[in-house]
């Protein structure tokens, strides 16, 4: 059977050969395996020596300090870390947090466990094009307010948010900022050295680097403390205990240095993508972008297509691996939190699909993508009944449904 | 999601799509659900004199359960009469198509869907 086309590089990469390879050096007993904790032979001083090159690699990407790269598990762990960690060691200086509505769930359920532990958090509405402006993030500010958590990109609809517009704001009221690079790292540029961004989350298998690996910045200076979640050996000066994984590691390292050299060049491809799909398909009738037009990764469009359920596009979609934001493609039958904090309608949430371009995507593909797309709209609104009495000329929004 | 041969094939070939004239009072009307909740189904019947559904169509907006719900219950009701129609159950529905728990509620709007029509269509025939 043949494999669908891969357009959701949102959701997870596969890691680029170049940097499988270089992981594969670091497991059998001919190649690098050791403990970089190992301080008495030369297994231990080969394994070190990796992985401090990969920390290197990694603050290259960021333009920061690779004394302020700790390794963790991925961005989930790594936003756990940083705002319980923050939180717990700030609390005596106040017990305010800000975030938005659209943060990923490792963000939005660390506030949600910080709130029952006695913290106070506020939850930004992002505008109705899912940006949180420094504004908004000044206007919350508090007092007791310890820290402000805003993601750079959104997974779902890709747009990015003015995080150095953010930091000045933050850094002018002392207050820290952590940011949830998982989705921008490695697609647009950041500098930490000109951001005042003081902890950012990343997670290797975003950037086609192996799942399991992560990385949270923390800065230096100005000095950010942080309790440790995960005790043990005192491994990443205190912040996060455990054996390093090596080949995880160096395959993050690797995943940074090439997404760092080609970043400029991708940026420019996966835009033309973009806009080449989204030429095939605007004259379809009632398609929306989610999201702001401009303040976008270059890969990245959710759409929204009226009067079609997402779940079934998909179905109809048979040549092509997407997302949707309707309910039915989720366990709890919530149609996306993202859409409907934009303001969506439940319907239009529903009808969402996320088309995410990668490293791999070519024109081809995209090409094929807007013939099905196109098909299975056609399809699925002959036999619609909204698509029905919308050409019949009635308002949806006056019908009397009957909610179930 | 894993769907049973039988969905797929409904939803790849969905019987008796269409519309029928609302005002006809030989045809009852049942529109069941919500854009909100992300299924909205509207199955009509064509009753003949001796009150056996001759006919039926559907149009539906919702997942490939909804639609192939939907689509088997067209097929379902023709050549029944009101009575038995109104008997169809959902777990019926759900059993022959074999729905996974999280999509019961599919065939629930089919059950749901014929009553309405049946009632349309009784309310229509009382008032003449």
């Amino acid at each position: 059977m043949q494999k669908p086309i891969y357009f959701d590089f949102f959701a997870t990469t596969p890691v680029d050969p170049r940097v499988a390879e270089k992981m594969m050096d670091c497991l059998t007993m001919e190649g690098n395996f050791g403990n970089a904790a190992s301080r008495s032979h030369l297994y231990g001083w080969k394994a070190e020596e990796a992985i401090e090159n990969a920390r290197r690699q990694v603050a290259d990407l960021i333009n920061a300090d690779p004394r302020e790269i700790v390794w963790t598990s991925g961005a989930t762990e790594s936003d756990n870390l940083a705002l319980k960690g923050v939180a717990h060691f700030y609390q005596k200086r106040g017990k305010h947090i800000i975030t938005s509505k659209i943060e990923h769930k490792a963000v939005l359920d660390s506030c949600r466990q910080l709130e029952r532990e006695g913290f106070d958090v506020t939850y930004l509405d992002p505008g109705s094009n899912g940006l949180t402006t420094p504004e908004a993030v000044a206007n919350a500010l508090r007092e007791d307010t310890i820290l402000v958590s805003i993601m750079h990109a959104n997974n779902e609809i890709g747009i990015v948010n003015d995080i150095a517009g953010i930091g000045e704001v933050t850094r002018n009221a002392g207050v820290l900022f952590h940011v949830d690079a998982a989705q921008s790292a490695g697609k647009v540029p950041i500098d930490l050295a000109l951001m005042k961004v003081d902890l950012m989350s990343f997670s290797a298998h975003k950037f086609y680097g192996p799942k399991g690996m992560g990385a949270l910045y923390v800065r230096r200076k100005p000095r950010v403390r942080l309790e440790a979640q995960i005790h043990g050996g005192g491994h990443e000066r205190g912040m996060r205990s455990g054996t390093l994984a090596t080949h995880q590691i160096v395959g993050m390292g690797a995943a940074a240095e090439i997404a760092g050299e080609e970043m400029a060049g991708e940026a420019v491809r996966l835009k033309a993508l973009r806009e080449r799909f989204w030429e095939g398909i605007s004259d379809i009738e009632e398609v929306h972008i989610n999201g702001d037009r401009e303040a976008r990764l270059p890969g990245a469009m959710n759409v929204s297509i009226a009067f079609v359920e997402g779940e079934s596009l998909i179905m109809s979609l048979k040549g092509l691996a997407v997302s949707s934001g309707s309910a039915c493609t989720s366990a709890s039958l919530e149609p996306s939190y993202v859409l409907r904090a934009l303001g969506l309608s439940d319907e239009l949430a529903h009808s969402s699909l996320r088309f995410s371009f990668g490293r791999f995507t070519t024109e081809q593909d995209v090409d094929t993508a807007v013939e099905q797309l196109r098909h299975a709209v056609e399809k699925l609104r002959e036999l619609s009944p909204l698509w029905d009495m919308y050409k019949d000329g009635v308002d949806l929004d006056q019908v009397q449904w009957a909610a179930h | 999601m894993a769907y049973s041969d039988k969905v797929l094939d409904h939803y790849e070939n969905p019987r008796n799509v269409g519309k029928m004239d609302a005002n006809d009072t030989n045809v009852g009307t049942g529109m069941v659900g919500a854009p909100a909740c992300g299924d909205v189904m509207r199955l009509q019947i064509k009753v003949n004199d001796e009150g056996v559904i001759e006919d039926a169509k559907f149009k539906t907006y919702g997942c490939g359960s909804a639609i192939a719900s939907s689509s088997l219950l067209t097929e379902w009701v023709k050549g029944k009469n009101l009575d038995e129609a109104e008997m169809i159950k959902n777990s019926d529905i759900a059993e022959e198509l074999a729905l996974p728990p999280v999509k019961i509620h599919c065939s629930v709007l089919a059950e749901d869907a014929i009553k309405a029509a049946v009632e349309d269509l009784r309310s229509k025939r009382a008032g003449v």
